[in-house]
């Protein structure tokens, strides 16, 4: 089971990129502002067509996929995602199962009771969407994926405006998807949460891949005085590492 | 089922049967003696109320529609410049003084078809709903512009005065022959978008969003122009330009539903329905000297302070 770019090439954005995926694994795709994050983020997801190169769902590319198909193994979040009409926590995730229309109702609910519990929403499931705080919207719209039970959840800057709880919250629900098999990819433009957070870490700079690797290697202080122009030290343990500059 | 389709239902129930009997003849139903109480019913009331039926289910429906698609509650299925284009192609058999019997109906239809092959061609291959709306209010922009330029160079007074009138949208004098136009083409219109609901739905996450859950931007965009070309241009065809419905009705009801564009089609068009017969029946009943209030206008003088309510209500909810 891999999501894998091979060699994707997007006029002015991105120059050749190779990186295979693997499921139940946390990975995040870093790199400085125009670097080609959600670029390629958005080719993962088959949102965006390479101008060369290809994009492959398990050998296949996904580009000749048909969209339901895409849609139910690729979960996409994008970055500022946006909620058109004020519509209850519980629609709002049972939205996720469009890409699934059709099956038994039975197992619409219980997709989406399994959405709700795992981002501990239960007892928000009825607010309206305009009466949720910033973490609760984020896990709100995390659900909204999970419902669709991916088999990949591509996120773009899902701790973007979260607090110190709520980002920690958030990516606990995460990391718990990829010990359940789910192949996970944020776009993060915190290092720290990536280094003690991630299996592995993709550095983009300037459209290109410069590290693919755990986060010790691909965030080493030379990769990020290489690509952010920085000269910045880890402090900490393995898991709570904090970087100072 | 959604929650208040049951209702509105049970109101149009109500109103169908009152909506015959109303009028400047009032007939009663327990005095069959009511002279030509057969040939008002049969011939006048029961095909203007089947219209308005069609008129605003369609209205409403393709409001309901449009918003969704848009994602904006302001929006109205003026947007897409099929009414105007239509309207234009009425002006034009009337200008040219062929409207009668069919040709002013086909001509409008033609001019619907016009805007939405125009808008299908400018939108494109990308599907972009900014791009397909700006396209829409240029062809509304030129149509209005058109139409214009047709009264100011209408060969009499006469087919001015045609012109104006028609343009401000009325059910009166209507027969079985405009239901029989409007109706398959406003259910077909219906049906269409009623097809489009789950794509709809995706919308309200956003086009990127919509897209990762399998949502074919182009599949979307020609159902939204065939469905609401054929409900609002069918409309225009037979009553002339009707503002507004597609406005509010969707706003009346989103609040008994759970917000969902695809749970909001069938009540809105059920409401426009509702709204468009009891207006009608107003206006038919109101005491005027010069004969009856046109339905477009009474609606436009509802229906705009209604718009600038909303605004309101919109620009508190920012502030």
């Amino acid at each position: 089971m891999s999501l894998s770019a091979q060699a994707v090439v997007l006029a002015g954005r991105l120059h050749g990129v190779t990186a295979d995926l693997h499921e139940g694994e946390v990975t995040a795709i870093c790199g400085p502002n125009g670097a080609g994050k959600s670029t390629l983020l958005a080719m993962l997801a088959g949102l965006l067509a390479p101008d060369a190169g290809a994009v492959r769902l398990d050998g296949a590319a996904l580009s000749r996929l048909p969209l339901r198909e895409r849609a139910r193994a690729i979960g996409y979040l994008p970055q500022l995602p946006e909620v058109a009409w004020d519509v209850s926590v519980e629609t709002l995730v049972a939205l996720g199962r469009i890409p699934w229309a059709g099956t038994p109702a039975g197992e619409e609910g219980a997709a989406i009771e399994a959405a709700i519990a795992a981002m501990d929403l239960a007892h928000l499931r009825h607010r309206p969407v305009s009466r949720l705080s910033g973490g609760e919207r984020a896990r709100a719209l995390t659900a909204r994926v999970l419902a669709g039970h991916p088999r990949w959840l591509l996120a773009d800057e899902p701790l973007a405006n979260l607090d110190l709880g709520h980002a920690a919250t958030l990516i606990a629900r995460l990391r718990e998807q990829a010990q359940k098999g789910v192949g996970v990819v944020l776009v993060l433009h915190d290092l720290a949460a990536a280094m003690n957070h991630a299996d592995r870490v993709l550095v983009l700079h300037q459209g290109q891949l410069i590290a693919d690797g755990v986060p010790e290697v691909a965030l080493s202080a030379d990769i990020i005085a290489q690509v952010w122009g920085v000269s910045a030290l880890w402090l900490g343990e393995p898991g709570t590492r904090a970087l100072s500059h | 089922m959604t929650r208040p389709v049951p209702l509105l239902l049970l109101a149009l129930a109500a109103a169908v049967p009152l909506s015959l009997l109303a009028g400047r003849v009032w007939i009663d139903p327990l005095d069959p003696a009511t002279p030509h109480a057969t040939v008002i019913l049969m011939q006048l009331r029961l095909p203007r109320a089947c219209l308005a039926l069609a008129l605003g289910a369609g209205l409403g429906g393709a409001g309901a529609a449009m918003q969704g698609y848009l994602r904006n509650p302001l929006a109205d299925p003026g947007l897409f410049g099929i009414a105007p284009c239509a309207a234009l192609g009425a002006v034009l058999s009337l200008w040219l003084g062929v409207a009668a019997g069919w040709t002013l109906p086909v001509f409008a239809l033609i001019g619907a078809s016009g805007a939405m092959a125009l808008l299908a061609l400018i939108a494109g291959r990308e599907g972009g709903v900014a791009l397909f709306t700006l396209a829409g209010m240029m062809i509304a922009s030129l149509s209005g512009a058109l139409m214009s330029l047709a009264i100011s160079l209408a060969p009499t007074p006469f087919a001015m005065s045609e012109i104006v009138t028609w343009l401000m949208g009325a059910l009166a004098d209507r027969g079985w022959h405009e239901v029989w136009i409007a109706a398959p083409l406003t259910l077909a219109g219906l049906a269409l978008l009623a097809r489009a609901g789950r794509s709809l739905d995706a919308l309200t996450l956003g086009e990127a969003a919509a897209r990762s859950l399998g949502v074919d931007p182009r599949r979307l965009q020609a159902l939204l122009i065939a469905g609401v070309g054929l409900t609002v241009g069918s409309g225009v065809a037979v009553a002339g330009i009707i503002g507004f419905v597609g406005l509010i009705v969707p706003h009346l009801v989103r609040p008994f539903t759970d917000r969902r564009p695809s749970s909001l089609l069938v009540p809105s068009a059920l409401a426009g329905a509702l709204l468009l017969l009891i207006a009608d029946c107003l206006c038919r009943m109101l005491p005027l000297a010069s004969g009856e209030l046109r339905l477009g206008i009474a609606l436009s003088l509802v229906g705009a302070p209604f718009f600038l309510h909303l605004l309101l209500k919109m620009r508190r909810g920012l502030a």
